[in-house]
């Protein structure tokens, strides 16, 4: 066991006891305010009110919607298979509880005498242990869309496991940086190791940028941030939830509280993988900067604002997505993750290396040069002599359409012509035959 | 009698348990959920004798890949929802091989090590894995590389014969 | 090692589980019961429903390659990151070997590519 880390596993049982269950309650808590916020948000943005009538401002709002989905009936249809309908919505809850378990909210304090950092637990392979999570979650996902024994639930399973385990690829990637300089992949040490500012040396300037690695390794979390939407489905990426396509995806057939189950793991993976972004690239529970300056913002429980903002300000961005971006298709969506996201991690992670790696060694000029020019000629190698097959499937754009209305030659996909001459409307010709007689008889 | 190995006794008797299920239920993906528990057992296991990163390891490539990649090919093929007769033939002679081997062994392990004390190494922590695997083991890892490659490739040239080489 | 740092997970484990067993054992008996042929059979936005014949729904064998090269890369990421956290003790020559692997596995990928696995259409 790692010396830094002899501080968790060492809390009296009722402490345990209470932090679970205010991890839990947090979550629960998290959950509904979300659900909330991004109504009331995506509201805004379509200049409507959202939801304003249950409590203050509707804040009540998803608490009286969970209560309702309660006593709606739950419906078994008849084809499905029992046991593995009723346990998926389980699976999936179980899992999102369970990765938020080695986020850390907080530095040590004091409660009732007994010391204890503000964090369930740490453990070395911390970050691990959230990622083993977010794949169970999938079984949830899998299962429940094959048990409903009907044909979109099904498919909305299968392409949302696939989309899950493509972009758990590119995330477990994005990872290996903050790994790499954090030299652990324990929550809290991570957050320790953004503690400093780091000095960055641009052109001659020396720039202070804070530790987070959000800075630090901007590849890294804009990959990190992309994986993260398209796992937790979320908006653009919500494929499986498709309505033209697949009705509403592998939860077609639940109802009450099984919907509400699968509904809430939906918001705590999307709480988990903003938790988790805090946690590995701005900064964890620290403070920002400038309220960083004042010597009392890092200690005590103030840290557990500054977690929650931070979480909520990345819940927001979550929402803005959803109100901004219409959804891929999926083939875009797959292509993107497989070809664009996968390659540039494992290219960044070389990179990154390569540069670490000459920086720590005594290596003569030559040797830093094969060091950092061999990966860039092998790159560039490649990317010369990629065989190009997109080239004979010519993307002939709007322009290309043959005589039979068709883009893209007899392979292409039948579109209505665009060269179509709109017949007037009745009401039109009325109007413009009056005007012509009018005039023709001023003129006869 | 230490905690620990009440542990270890109560996930090897799960992984015995769920693994006997595996073979015995005659519904084909309800096969593969007992194949996950029989596998977090295992992983349990792992825990319990200190190689924290390989338990993880295991829940992260079997629970998490190996499982869901056979549930996929299920699917693919046939996933009938209830259960399947074809799936249940006796075979006796096999079961009894198997058993057979499987009880066999067990007993060989018992004797061989009933007395020995075996003290556990250092944890399997990821930095003591990692330096191990980057230096004592080199040519087994890049091996490892070389069989991820011929199997990447076998399981494209095996799926996709329609996709030949444009 | 001990393992006193995994009891909060095995408790928030258990008390996660205990929520969505008891929701989902309690939701028969809270919500009504309306008996209806039509509400129990496959939802398929009210026509009638046609639901894959027992043994025939075969699904493109894209999805297999698809968690193929998942369990691929997943591998590779498992390799990665033990390598990522000591880092700093092994050097340029753990340098150099994480090269060698990382294109030996991006070989097969790019073949992938090449065939055409990585297209969704």
């Amino acid at each position: 066991m790692d010396d830094k880390l002899t501080q968790f596993g060492q809390d009296v049982w009722w402490l345990v006891l209470a932090k679970v269950l205010l991890v839990f309650v947090f979550l629960v808590l998290m959950t509904l305010f979300a659900i909330w916020y991004e109504r009331r948000v995506v509201a805004r943005m379509q200049v409507r009110p959202g939801p304003n009538r249950v409590g203050p401002a509707g804040l009540l709002q998803s608490l009286a919607d969970g209560l309702k989905l309660a006593f709606k009936e739950d419906i078994m249809p008849k084809m499905a298979d029992k046991a593995v309908f009723f346990i998926a919505p389980v699976i999936s809850t179980t899992c999102a509880f369970t990765a938020f378990a080695v986020i850390p909210f907080g530095p040590t304090v004091s409660v009732f005498g007994e010391k204890t950092p503000i964090q369930l637990t740490d453990v070395p392979v911390a970050v691990l242990l959230v990622l083993a999570c977010s794949s169970m979650g999938i079984y949830g996902i899998v299962l429940g869309g094959w048990a409903s024994g009907s044909t979109y639930p099904l498919l909305g399973g299968l392409r949302s496991s696939a989309q899950m385990i493509s972009y758990e690829v590119a995330m477990g990637l994005s990872i290996v940086a903050v790994f790499m300089t954090a030299g652990t992949m324990s929550t809290s040490q991570i957050v320790d190791a953004q503690k400093d500012t780091q000095t960055l040396t641009l052109g001659g300037f020396d720039l202070t940028v804070p530790g987070w690695y959000a800075f630090l390794l901007i590849p890294s979390f804009l990959i990190y941030a992309i994986a993260a939407v398209g796992e937790t489905n979320r908006a653009p990426f919500d494929l499986p939830e498709a309505e033209s396509e697949l009705v509403g995806g592998f939860h077609t057939e639940y109802s009450s509280l099984k919907f509400a189950l699968f509904f809430l793991a939906e918001y705590i993976n999307m709480v988990t993988v903003s938790g988790l972004a805090t946690t590995l690239f701005l900064g964890g529970w620290r403070a920002p900067w400038p309220i960083s300056l004042w010597d009392g913002a890092n200690q005590g429980w103030w840290p557990l604002l500054w977690f929650t903002i931070k979480v909520l300000l990345l819940l927001f961005v979550f929402v803005w997505l959803r109100g901004t971006l219409p959804r891929l298709r999926y083939d875009q969506f797959m292509r993107f993750g497989w070809k664009v996201l996968i390659p540039l991690s494992l290219l960044w992670i070389l990179t990154l290396a390569g540069i670490r790696v000459v920086q720590g060694s005594d290596l003569t000029v030559q040797a830093r040069l094969a060091v950092v020019g061999g990966p860039i000629l092998v790159a560039l190698a490649i990317w010369m002599f990629w065989p190009d097959k997109r080239k004979a499937i010519e993307d002939p754009g709007v322009h290309g359409v043959d005589a039979a209305g068709r883009i893209g030659g007899t392979e292409g996909f039948p579109v209505p012509p665009l060269n179509l001459e709109v017949p007037v409307s009745p009401r039109a010709q009325r109007v413009l035959g009056e005007r012509e007689t009018v005039s023709t008889s001023k003129e006869s | 009698m230490t905690t620990a190995d009440l542990l270890l006794v109560a996930l090897g008797a799960v992984a015995v348990g769920a693994g006997v299920l595996v073979v015995s239920t005659r519904h084909i993906v309800r096969a593969g959920l007992w194949l996950v528990v029989n596998l977090l057992a295992v992983a349990g296991c792992y825990l319990v004798l200190a190689a924290e990163l390989v338990a993880w390891v295991q829940v992260l490539l079997y629970v998490g890949a190996v499982v869901v990649l056979l549930l996929f090919a299920v699917m693919l093929t046939r996933a009938p929802i209830g259960a399947s007769d074809d799936l249940d033939r006796p075979r006796w002679p096999g079961a009894l091989i198997g058993g057979g081997a499987g009880l066999g062994l067990a007993a060989l392990f018992v004797s061989g090590y009933r007395w020995s004390r075996v003290d556990l190494p250092s944890p399997g922590t990821a930095t003591a894995l990692g330096e191990q695997i980057f230096t004592a083991w080199v040519l087994p890892f890049e091996v490892v590389g070389v069989l991820l490659l011929a199997a990447l490739i076998g399981a494209i040239v095996v799926s996709r014969p329609d996709i030949g080489s444009r | 090692m001990s393992l006193s740092p995994y009891i909060p997970i095995v408790g928030l484990f258990a008390l996660g589980a205990g929520f969505a067993l008891f929701s989902v054992a309690i939701a028969p008996f809270v919500g009504p019961r309306r008996y209806n042929r039509a509400k129990l059979d496959a939802y398929e936005c009210g026509i009638e429903p046609t639901p894959q014949p027992i043994g025939g729904g075969r699904f493109p064998v894209k999805f297999y390659l698809t968690a193929m090269l998942f369990i691929v890369f997943d591998i590779e990421i498992i390799f990665l990151y033990p390598w990522a956290v000591s880092f700093e003790a092994l050097g340029v020559f753990g340098f150099v070997e994480m090269v060698l692997f990382i294109i030996t596995v991006f070989v097969a990928y790019a073949y992938v590519w090449r065939r055409g696995g990585l297209d969704w259409d």
